[in-house]
């Protein structure tokens, strides 16, 4: 078994198509695809983000950091949330992301998470997020 | 329904868009069709069941529709709803099948149906207004389905084996052959395990239904069983050279949560969740750097699984909060926590964890639980009055040929200074135990003794 982060990632234009959706719709749209993951025994951890427009980037291109308020001009997609589920293989991962429901079009990148045992176990700061992990249940 | 296209953004062609596309290896494909069976298997066999009222053809077209997924998705591209096409497929082989048997009976016209209404055959059903409606099957009914596909899985006709066998296959969804590789034996004994418990079901005339109110409470505990039994085969194995199986094991806290999912109300149902979850929290722990066993006492308990100590402890919750008394998965699941809580074998709560397994003993007596509880003993009141219970199974004979009456007696008889009777207790048990790496553990326990 493995674990796998399905990240949201939507353009403006599709976040647009998203708002011609009631709300209580895309609860009941997304809770649907939520409960499936539950009741399949794969779902680890979800989280959504809030408003894009309520976001801010720090751009470390220059010398000094650079903070401006979001929207961001520059990116074409926006990170929207995700989904961690754990399963037997990267296919099961893509066979879940296709069932996502596309609430106005958008993207849904799959990666795999690593746990912290494939790290060096003798690195001084592996010990310590794994104490950490330990201290907090995230192992 | 979107389509998978592999590789980074920008790096892959345009060739699978819309679920078409060129050739695909078969490899991919393959894994592709296991993912799909492994979500969708439960649901698919159980619709097929009820539409024919035949679980044994359900589980045939089942499988012939995975063959011919096998063939066409290479060619075709893989459906934009896998599982409206898979059982598309294996409907179309139900109604063959039918109509071979025999021409126009009820059946047969109560399956052409939908086919015959324009249903596409190779596709899903044809989109429609509300979101439930693409899927392939009736939302009101699968859950239904999915239990009553595991009860028939676990029905008290079929041996262990088949149970087993059957439960992961049909519900689970793994292949004969990642069950052969599980249980370490050869695809064609897997094979004709199904084969029989299949003729078995319908020699029995057992009826693909949920079990009668009456019946319930037993059927669900044989189910429980069979998710426990393999869970146990991969936490424990009972054989070969590797001590945990931990796919195995996921497989069945898999299958758990599922039936958590189904019937929410059942404490023991989230008892045996709770169980497996606190076991399996422990994996990480229990083997050393050579795949070698690590007793409980000296597990680096920072590498038990934290998360899963905590999903553990809330199914626990659950069962507890039912206000029914704990059952014996629960109370297994109760002992468990007290583990899991602790933070080592001395500030382990051996009191409480004695009157668990003293409850334990009345809700569901074994000699395998005696057994636990006198080492519970051994921790809470020292090995004297531990060595007494294990002493009076010895006398009633209740354990003979396991290994592990005589491996706690050593330990006892060790722990007394008794060292001539316990090294002979210890090499007794390593004569008695099936797992290799179980018995390197009793054999260095042996050799530790001091001369006599």
């Amino acid at each position: 078994m493995a674990k796998y982060m399905m990240i949201m990632r939507s353009t403006d234009e599709d976040l647009a198509k998203m708002a011609d959706i009631s709300f209580d719709e895309m609860l009941a749209i997304v809770g649907r695809f939520n409960e499936e993951l539950i009741q399949a025994g794969v779902l680890v951890a979800a989280e959504g983000l809030d408003d894009p427009a309520q976001g801010v980037v720090v751009d470390f291109s220059g010398e000094t950091p650079v903070v401006t308020d979001g929207p961001y001009g520059e990116t074409k997609e926006l990170f929207g949330g995700f989904y961690i589920i754990e399963v037997a293989s990267k296919e099961e991962a893509v066979e879940w992301a296709r069932r996502m429901p596309s609430l106005g079009g958008g993207k849904c990148e799959i990666r795999r998470v690593p746990s912290v045992d494939e790290f060096p176990q003798d690195n001084e700061w592996i010990a310590r997020e794994r104490a950490w992990r330990e201290r907090t249940g995230q192992l | 329904m979107p389509a998978a296209v592999d590789g980074p953004p920008g790096a892959g062609g345009s060739a699978a868009a819309g679920g078409g596309g060129g050739d695909r290896g078969a490899e991919p494909v393959r894994r592709a069709v296991e993912a799909v069976w492994r979500i969708e298997s439960a649901r698919i066999v159980s619709t097929l069941a009820r539409y024919t009222g035949d679980f044994a053809l359900a589980e045939d077209v089942a499988q012939e529709a995975i063959a011919e997924a096998l063939a066409s998705w290479p060619r075709a591209g893989i459906p934009a709803s896998p599982a409206g096409w898979l059982l598309t497929a294996a409907r179309r082989r139900a109604v063959d099948s039918f109509r071979r048997r025999s021409a126009l009976d009820e059946r047969y016209a109560l399956l052409a149906g939908p086919l015959v209404e324009g249903e596409a055959i190779s596709g899903a059903p044809a989109p429609r207004n509300r979101p439930e409606d693409d899927l392939p099957w009736d939302p009101d009914r699968v859950d239904d389905d999915v239990l009553a596909l595991m009860f028939m899985a676990c029905h008290q006709v079929l041996a262990p084996e088949a149970r087993v066998a059957l439960t992961l296959r049909a519900v689970g969804g793994l292949s004969s052959e990642e069950i052969a590789r599980a249980f370490l034996v050869p695809v064609p004994t897997v094979q004709a395990r199904i084969t029989r418990a299949k003729k078995t079901i319908a020699a029995a005339k057992v009826p693909f239904e949920l079990p009668p109110a009456e019946e319930r409470r037993t059927r669900l505990g044989g189910v429980l069983s069979v998710l426990y039994v393999i869970f146990t085969e991969g936490s424990t194995a009972t054989s070969g050279d590797s001590l945990l199986r931990p796919d195995l094991a996921h497989e069945a806290i898999r299958l758990a949560r599922m039936l958590a999912a189904l019937l929410p109300d059942e404490p023991e149902v989230h008892g045996l969740l709770a169980l497996c979850e606190l076991t399996a929290a422990r994996f990480p722990a229990r083997t050393g750097p050579d795949g070698e066993a690590v007793l409980l006492a000296d597990q680096d308990r920072r590498r038990w699984d934290r998360s899963a100590i905590r999903r553990g402890l809330a199914a626990l919750g659950r069962a507890t909060a039912a206000g029914r008394g704990l059952g014996p998965y629960g109370l297994q699941a109760a002992i468990a926590g007290c583990h899991s809580t602790a933070p080592s074998t001395a500030e382990t709560d051996w009191e409480r964890i004695v009157l668990l397994y003293e409850a334990l003993g009345r809700v569901a007596p074994s000699p395998v639980v005696e057994l636990n509880r006198a080492v519970a003993v051994a921790m809470a009141n020292g090995p004297q009055a531990a060595l007494a219970i294990v002493d009076e199974l010895v006398a009633t004979d209740r354990l003979a040929g396991s290994h592990l009456l005589p491996s706690v007696r050593g330990e006892l008889l060790a722990r007394l200074g008794r060292t001539e009777q316990a090294r002979a207790e210890l090499e007794l048990a390593a004569r008695q135990c099936r797992n290799l790496r179980e018995r390197a553990v009793l054999l260095r326990k042996a050799a530790a003794l001091p001369p006599a």
